[in-house]
């Protein structure tokens, strides 16, 4: 039997992905446009006998996101982008302490208080560290409801696999549209968490901290992250690949914009131009490397984002200048559309370095 | 036949046997004790979840010897929360000084007691910020000076009147035992811990959120010797905040 089809917002399906991976405890603040997944968790958490608090802040959520995961269990808290910032410090604590949790960011536009129209202007926040410190948050990118809700269940695993917080980067348009998706059934393994605080019943006591005051304790601590952050570097980087065999022009674009760069893509390969695109899924860690070997074979590289070229300064790292790399994009709440993709790719195969082939 | 001897002061199992790095007639020092004998007496030294705030009492997790987690600045009582919520048999208590819980941390303060969290919070006010080098607290008394009220804190400066913390926390309707203590001497330091003991316990009978605020010396940065630090906290201190019981049982105590 076919598992069924249900219709669902992109953040009705990120509410449900966490329950069915053992999220024991949600922590929100109302903002636009996440809230449709804080009404959900405020009803189906109840249902399910789990915890859920409207918190008085964000500030105040994602610290209750660090008391649950350091009792061992799994937390997670959302926002937009105002209140991701708001956030930004338990996220360092969360990542100095490594402690798993899941923050998702349906994101907004900016700066400051911005608009309630979806933007991508969070990337450098996100895959940066954006609070203090050197630290990396595993950053997940759906590009459809269906994947809201997959790469949400992965997150829990991620987060817990390393103890590492971990962001569901997505936006205002894939947060409140509504897709056909199937439920997943994938169960999110347990994790041993003998470090976690429940009581000293028959061990020493335990300590939650990142506070390391001893002379080199802090740098040591600071290595021992950054080999975790290779680790997870070599083991995690996710992308999707459409059309690359063959590609002149390969796109790189994630969330709401890859898929506007996938219609791009379609219409101009009936007009008989060869297009491709990488669409990142993990944008920290960053697909560099399959990004660098696909820069060696095409002519140009267009990346598209709703933001004035933040994933870019990533593209051009990998690409190391074997390609002209170009941008289109648009800022404070604006979408790209097709015909301005496909506009700019005309510009591009006119380009004296496509136009030779 | 002598009787055996017999120990009646000895370390707290629930503290661990080390020296602190308190200062010469801080408070802290006091309370950990007490909080350790509390829980002995209580028997829960297994189930205890303790939470260390930012400020000269943040490496309490190398002085008890039970399980403890830092938190940021002012949001010990939301990652409190955030731990006791999922295990709710476990006793959770944050540890807060004047500047994580009534300065950078009063909106998580009077929401975790609106709530009613089954949970207890240790309040210690010594009217001045220690670890940071003695900057006005919230709590700073008019004409007390401090790092930032060289001339004292007047009301003139435009910095406002020391915050009454019980009094605030009284007017909500959930918070089941409020009490003020101050350790100015042998009976202050037997209040204090009668009142740690009747919040501990209550968290444990599921009453709900304790709050025990425990006026305290800082001889350094209250500017005093010791001895002098004990006398202030007697005397002006309990002036501007009286020592007594605001809420007991979940109905408040009108003085």
């Amino acid at each position: 039997m076919m598992a069924a089809r249900l219709l669902m917002t992109g953040n009705d399906a990120i509410g449900e992905a966490a329950v069915r991976a053992g999220c024991d405890a949600y922590y929100g603040y109302p903002i636009t446009p996440q809230n449709e997944l804080t009404a959900y968790m405020a009803r189906r958490m109840v249902e399910v006998g789990r915890v859920f608090i409207q918190a008085e802040s964000e500030i105040s959520a994602v610290n209750m996101v660090f008391g649950t995961a350091a009792a061992g269990k799994r937390a997670m808290t959302s926002s937009s982008s105002p209140g991701i910032s708001l956030k930004q410090e338990g996220i360092s604590y969360l990542a100095g302490a490594e402690l798993p949790a899941v923050i998702v960011n349906v994101q907004r536009g900016g700066p400051g208080l911005g608009n309630i129209s979806p933007a991508q202007g969070d990337y450098f926040q996100a895959v940066k560290g954006g609070g203090h410190g050197d630290y990396h948050m595993i950053v997940l990118a759906p590009d459809s409801v269906q994947e809201m809700h997959d790469l949400t269940i992965q997150a829990f695993d991620l987060a817990d696999r390393y103890r590492c917080p971990t962001m569901i980067l997505t936006d205002g348009r894939l947060g409140q549209m509504m897709e056909p998706l199937v439920l997943s059934e994938t169960k999110v393994s347990a994790h041993a968490k003998p470090w976690a605080l429940t009581g000293a019943a028959g061990r020493p006591p335990n300590c939650i901290r990142s506070l390391l005051l001893a002379d080199g304790e802090l740098e040591a601590h600071n290595i021992k992250l950054q080999a975790k952050y290779r680790d997870i570097a070599n083991a995690e980087i996710r992308w999707e690949e459409r059309w690359t065999d063959d590609c002149e022009v390969l796109m790189v674009a994630y969330g709401t914009s890859a898929r506007i760069a996938k219609g791009a893509i379609e219409t101009a390969r009936i007009n008989g131009a060869k297009v491709g695109l990488l669409r990142p899924v993990t944008l920290w860690p960053f697909p560099s490397a399959r990004l660098a070997q696909l820069a060696a074979k095409v002519k140009s590289i267009l990346v598209v984002e709703m933001s004035s070229g933040q994933m870019l300064e990533d593209v051009r790292l990998a690409v190391e200048g074997r390609v002209p790399v170009s941008f289109e994009g648009r800022m404070g709440g604006g979408v790209p559309t097709e015909h301005d993709v496909l506009l700019r790719l005309r510009e591009l195969r006119a380009e004296p370095a496509i136009a030779a082939s | 036949m002598t009787a055996s001897p017999q120990a009646l002061y000895r370390c707290p199992e629930s503290l661990n046997d080390v020296s602190t790095h308190f200062c010469p007639g801080c408070g802290h020092g006091l309370v950990h004790r007490l909080i350790g004998e509390v829980v002995d007496e209580l028997q829960i030294r297994e189930r205890t979840i303790g939470v260390a705030p930012v400020g000269c009492s943040v490496l309490s997790y190398f002085y008890f010897n039970f399980d403890v987690t830092e938190a940021a600045h002012g949001r010990t009582p939301s990652v409190a929360t955030g731990i006791k919520r999922v295990l709710p048999d476990r006793i959770v208590f944050s540890y807060q000084g004047d500047g994580d819980l009534a300065a950078i941390g009063m909106a998580e303060t009077v929401h975790t007691a609106n709530r009613g969290e089954n949970i207890t919070v240790v309040f210690v006010n010594n009217s001045v910020y220690g670890m940071t080098g003695g900057q006005m607290a919230p709590t700073t008394l008019v004409h007390q000076r401090t790092a930032t009220t060289p001339n004292g804190r007047e009301l003139s400066d435009g910095m406002g009147p020391p915050i009454r913390m019980c009094e605030l926390i009284s007017t909500l309707d959930l918070p089941w035992h409020v009490e003020r203590v101050a350790l100015d001497g042998p009976t202050g330091v037997r209040k204090t811990r009668s009142a740690l003991l009747t919040a501990f316990r209550g968290q444990m009978e599921g009453r709900g959120y304790s709050f025990v605020e425990i006026l305290s010396p800082c001889p350094i940065y209250q500017r005093l010797s010791p001895t002098e630090a004990f006398a202030f906290v007697g005397s002006k201190m309990t002036s501007a905040f009286p020592v007594r019981v605001f809420r007991r049982e979940g109905r408040s105590v009108h003085a």
